[in-house]
This record gives C-alpha cells, structure tokens and sequence, in this order.
C-alpha cells in the first residue's frame, strides 16, 4: 500500500474502512510530515495531543459500527475558525493568545463528521492579502519552486497555510474562508483544488469575520471529489447565522463523481481577456475549454461589462465592513492590552500596537468611505456597482450553466514581491473578486504547469446554490487535464 | 482624490488607531494611490440602480424573543485582556465585570 500520507480522502477513507490502518495511525504519519516541514510555516498552532485523542475517538466510533462521513481524516484548520480550547489568532498581533470557549458551526460540522484537527494553519493577517505575507508569524513557503531556481515563492493568501499544507502532503484536506480570492488564489498558487461556495452555503458563526456581506469557508483538497465530500460536511442551515441559507445540503460527492457534461453550456466571458495576465494562463485558458469541448461541453462566449470595475469597488465595500468588524478589538473583552493614560488613550495604543499595516491601512479606507459626506460617493457608489455586477453574471447564465475563466493572472511569485505597491497587489483577485461580489460559488482546479514547473489554475463559476453543476465541470476538467504535477524541493 | 496629512490624522483618529507622526505622510500617499485607481468608478453610470448590500435573497429569519443561552460568565469573561472580576468568586458564572482603566474621576 502507498505511504498514508499520499492518498486521498476517499482513499484514506476505503483504507480506513477496510482496517488497514487505525485513525491514530492516520494522524501520526500525517502529524510525523508536520514535523518534517515546519519549516515552511504553514501551521501557527499545531495540536498533535487533540489529534491522537480525536482519532482514538473515532477508531471507538468506528468499532461501534458508527463511522461518519469523514471518519478518521485529518484536516488542517484556517486559523481564523475558532476552536474551543484551541489558540485562534487571525494571524494578528491583537489576538495572540485568544483561546476561544466555542467552536465554529463549520468545524463542528468536521468533527461531528468524525474529521480530526492536526493543527490551525497560518494566514493573512484578518484575511487581508493575497500572499501569506502580512501574518504576524511570519509568511507561509509555497512547498512549489521554479525549476532551477531556489527562492522561496508565496502560497498565494489569504488561506495559504491551509493550501500549503495540502499541496505539501501534510494533510489531505483544509479548510480555508474566501472574501476575494482568499481559497481560489492559493489553490492555483499550490496546484490543489480549492472551492469558495456559494455566499450563504457554510455558516460564518465562529468564523472571526473580514467583510460579512462577503465572507464564506469552504474546503482545500487534493480532488475534486475530496473537495466535494469535506463541503457537503461543512455546508447546512445555521440559525446562529442569519443569512444562512435554510437548504438542504445536497450529494456534492455524487456529483463530483460524475464528470459527464455533454451538452453544458460553458460560458467564456470576454472582458477576462485583459492585459497582465500571463500567456501561459491565456493559452491554458483556451486548452481548458478545448478539453471541456471534447468533452461534450459547448462554449458559449458571454458578457461581464462591469467586471473591471469589481475590483475598486471591492476595496470599497471588503474595508467599510472590515473597519466596522474590526472595531471590537478594543484591549478590553479579549486579545491585547497596550495600557494608556485614559481610556481613548488604551483603544488607540492597542489598536495601533496590534494590528498590522496591511490591516491598519484597510480599517482606514473603511473608516473613510463610511465617514460623513463621503458615503454616498464611495460606499453606495460601490454598491450599486455590484448590484451591475450581479446583474451581469444573472444575465451571462440565461446563456450558459458554468463560467470558466483563469483563477489568477499570473503563477506563484516570489516572496517580498509586489510589495511596494497595495493595488498591484490587489490586482491578483481580478478574476476572483467579480463572483464574490455577486455571492456566486467558484472552484479552482489545477490544470497544468507553467514554463517554469509552476501550477496553474482555472477557475469554474456557478449559478447561486448549484455547486453540484459546477463540482461536475470541475470532475470533467480534472478529468481531461489529468494534473500529476507534484511540489518539489521542499 | 489626494488626501493630506492631516486627514489621515483625522481618519485615524476615527478608527482609533495610534500612528506616529512620521507614518502619516507614507500613509496619505499610499490612501491617495488607492483612491486614484478607486475613482474609475466614476465612469459607470449608477443612476437609478438600488444599491446592493447582500447578495442573499433570503429574507432575514424571525424567531421568539426567547433567551436561547446564557449562565456562562465564566466562558464570557475568561479571555479578559485586564482580567475579570466575578460578583462571587465561588460561582463564576453569577457573572461579573471587564476591567478597564479608570474612566470617571
């Protein structure tokens, strides 16, 4: 049998049933491979003493005849879900040390499944960035490298542990939140799948919020239908969240498992054709709709008008919700304390001690565009925006079922780059953000290699609530680009 | 739009954040380079469109004005940056207070 650390959920799963391993044996062969590759930082708490004890809690279940869905896996988990008894920091200075006394709806949803916790992963700081870069414990190493070239790349953010991690072989499966991009961009940074649902699809309760109008978890995994089986473990109706959808949640494996598309009208929207995108990803572009069209699909080129417009108005309306969000962290309920000389004094030297640039400069814009006499110039102006946004996307699927464009403009970068500049680095979301502004879900699937040995993505956009749809493009693209690429050198 | 310094000081004041003096000239101009790109907005013609504030058709659940929770100070309090002061020490979850630096003289 291949080492445990190399299959599938679904394999583990089979191996796991058959008793050819024990969950504990499970957990520490992967727990053995986050001791082989701290190095690349992917974890900020590991919890290999949580992970023996759920696992042993799970062979119990198992002996009993009560196996759950994912009984026995182990997963790593975005550090920003809280995690009762576990150290919960968003990768923030400001809340070092934050021991939750709940869980999150998503992850007790993983461990009622009967998943096991090897550790939290390591992310932007609140989420805010697209390369791992801004954490306060340090940037995440892609386990990718150039061919012939040893300079550490960024996993892409802002859930770049938890792709890391996967494409690292720490863990088969992850789970990460998408504002902007924060799932997709990282998968194609990693070659991995990574899959943002639709807005409303997993509860947000315990998840520490960005922007709440935008926010939403969702799963890493190495397939598609892995990634399939850990949403539908993740998804279903929270009352603790209000915009919650009341849904079922439907078979996603099922329909991961059925990769026929013939006659699926794949819409090629024509404004994703935009200057800074890499050839390579243009070409790969093409050859992912060719592979779709072999397939049984029809292309249909369709029309977003507004898609370039939904990157400012993204950096409108995530920062007015993150200054919003962001002003409970104030050194009294929880987090740090910087003592100051009267109360003002404490909330401004906390704040400003606790929170990275990159967050500063984000609850800044917020605090801007919602203060008096600049609302309606640039909050409700971005609003409106999506609201075209929305429609675009309404109308583009009176003509076709999926959309398929690249995930990201470019391949993995080096760390440090586009650094100097906030809107160059804004500009890897181009392609991510448009859906997330309209609610809409989206899957990144690996589907080939750069000149330089690098992954890259494409990405499918579905209807509202039809992932099932899209998870079935996405069987059929794996499928046809048959991705065997493996990270190196790390 | 070019911010200065001092509405920078003035945001800042806002969000209550401390920056230092010396980070507010950087600051105006990094603000100032995003809300230039920002500003392409004003391109599209936004007259008569309803402005989107969530993309979840769902109209927002009711339920009983009924307390689902509570009787856990204890877990409310414990992560308190000042530490907590319980009303009785024997029963934390009696409840009690967040400490804060003294506000009224």
């Amino acid at each position: 049998m291949a080492s445990l650390t190399d299959l599938t959920i679904v394999q583990l799963g089979a191996a796991l049933a058959k008793k050819e391993a024990s969950a504990v044996e499970v957990a520490d062969a992967h727990l053995a491979k986050l001791d082989e590759h701290r190095a690349l930082n992917a974890f900020i708490t590991e919890t290999p003493e949580k992970a023996r004890a759920m696992a042993a809690a799970s062979d119990a279940r198992r002996a009993k005849g009560e196996a759950g869905l994912l009984e026995g896996i182990p997963l790593a988990i975005k550090d920003l879900f809280c995690t009762e008894g576990v150290q919960t920091t968003a990768a923030s200075h400001i809340l070092e040390g934050f021991v939750p006394q709940y869980e999150s709806t998503v992850t007790t949803n993983l461990w009622k499944s009967g998943a096991v916790m090897v550790g939290k992963t390591n992310l932007d700081e609140f989420a805010m960035g697209s390369s791992n870069m801004t954490s306060h414990f340090g940037g995440v190493e892609n386990p990718w490298k150039r061919k012939g070239d040893n300079r550490k790349l960024v996993p892409g953010g802002s859930s770049g542990g938890s792709a890391a991690a996967v494409a690292a072989y720490m863990v088969p499966g992850s789970t990460g939140t998408d504002t902007g991009g924060s799932i997709r961009q990282p998968a194609s940074f990693c070659g991995i799948v990574g899959l943002k649902p639709t807005y409303g699809r997993c509860s947000r309760w315990g998840v520490v919020a960005f922007a709440s109008s935008l926010d939403q978890p969702g799963p890493f995994a190495r397939t598609v239908e892995d990634t399939a089986l850990l949403l539908q473990a993740m998804s279903g109706h929270d009352p603790k969240d209000s915009t919650s959808a009341p849904l079922p949640v439907p078979d996603f494996a099922a329909a991961a498992r059925n990769p026929d598309i013939k006659g699926l009208k794949v819409g090629i929207p024509k404004q994703y054709r935009v200057d800074g995108t890499s050839p390579e990803i243009a070409a790969l572009w093409d050859k992912g709709m060719e592979m779709l069209k072999a397939a049984g699909a029809v292309p249909v080129e369709v029309s977003l008008p507004h898609t370039k417009y939904a990157l400012p108005a993204y950096y409108i309306v995530a920062p007015a919700e993150c200054s919003s969000n962001l002003a409970r962290y104030d050194g009294v309920r929880y987090g740090l304390r910087v003592p100051g000389k009267d109360l003002a004094d404490m909330y401004e030297s906390t704040r400003g001690a606790g929170f990275g640039k990159e967050v500063r400069r984000r609850i800044m814009i917020g605090t801007y565009v919602l203060s008096a006499g600049y609302y309606d110039a640039y909050y409700k102006k971005a609003q409106q925006i999506r609201a075209l946004i929305a429609r675009d996307f309404r109308q583009a699927f009176e003509k076709c079922d999926v959309l398929l464009t690249p995930t990201a403009p470019t391949a993995a970068f080096a760390a440090g780059d586009k650094m100097d500049d906030p809107v160059t680095m804004y500009l890897n979301d181009m392609f991510t953000i448009p859906a997330s502004m309209a609610g809409l879900p989206g899957i990144s699937v690996p589907a080939g290699l750069d000149k330089d040995g690098l992954p890259l993505g494409l990405q499918l956009i579905g209807r509202a609530f039809d992932e099932e749809t899209m998870l079935r493009a996405a069987a059929a693209l794996e499928k046809a680009a048959a991705f065997s690429g493996r990270a190196t050198g790390y | 739009m070019a911010l200065d310094k001092d509405t920078v000081a003035r945001i800042a004041r806002l969000a209550r954040l401390k920056v230092p003096d010396e980070d507010l000239a950087p600051l105006a101009g990094e603000l100032s380079g995003i809300f230039a790109w920002i500003e392409q907005l004003n391109e599209v013609d936004t007259r008569d469109v309803e402005p989107l504030s969530s993309v979840s058709d769902v109209t927002l659940p009711m339920r009983a004005d009924k307390v689902t929770d509570g009787g856990m100070a204890a877990k409310v309090l414990a992560n308190a940056p000042g530490g907590a002061v319980y009303i009785d020490s024997s029963d934390k979850n009696a409840g009690g207070f967040f400490t804060v630096p003294k506000v009224v003289e």
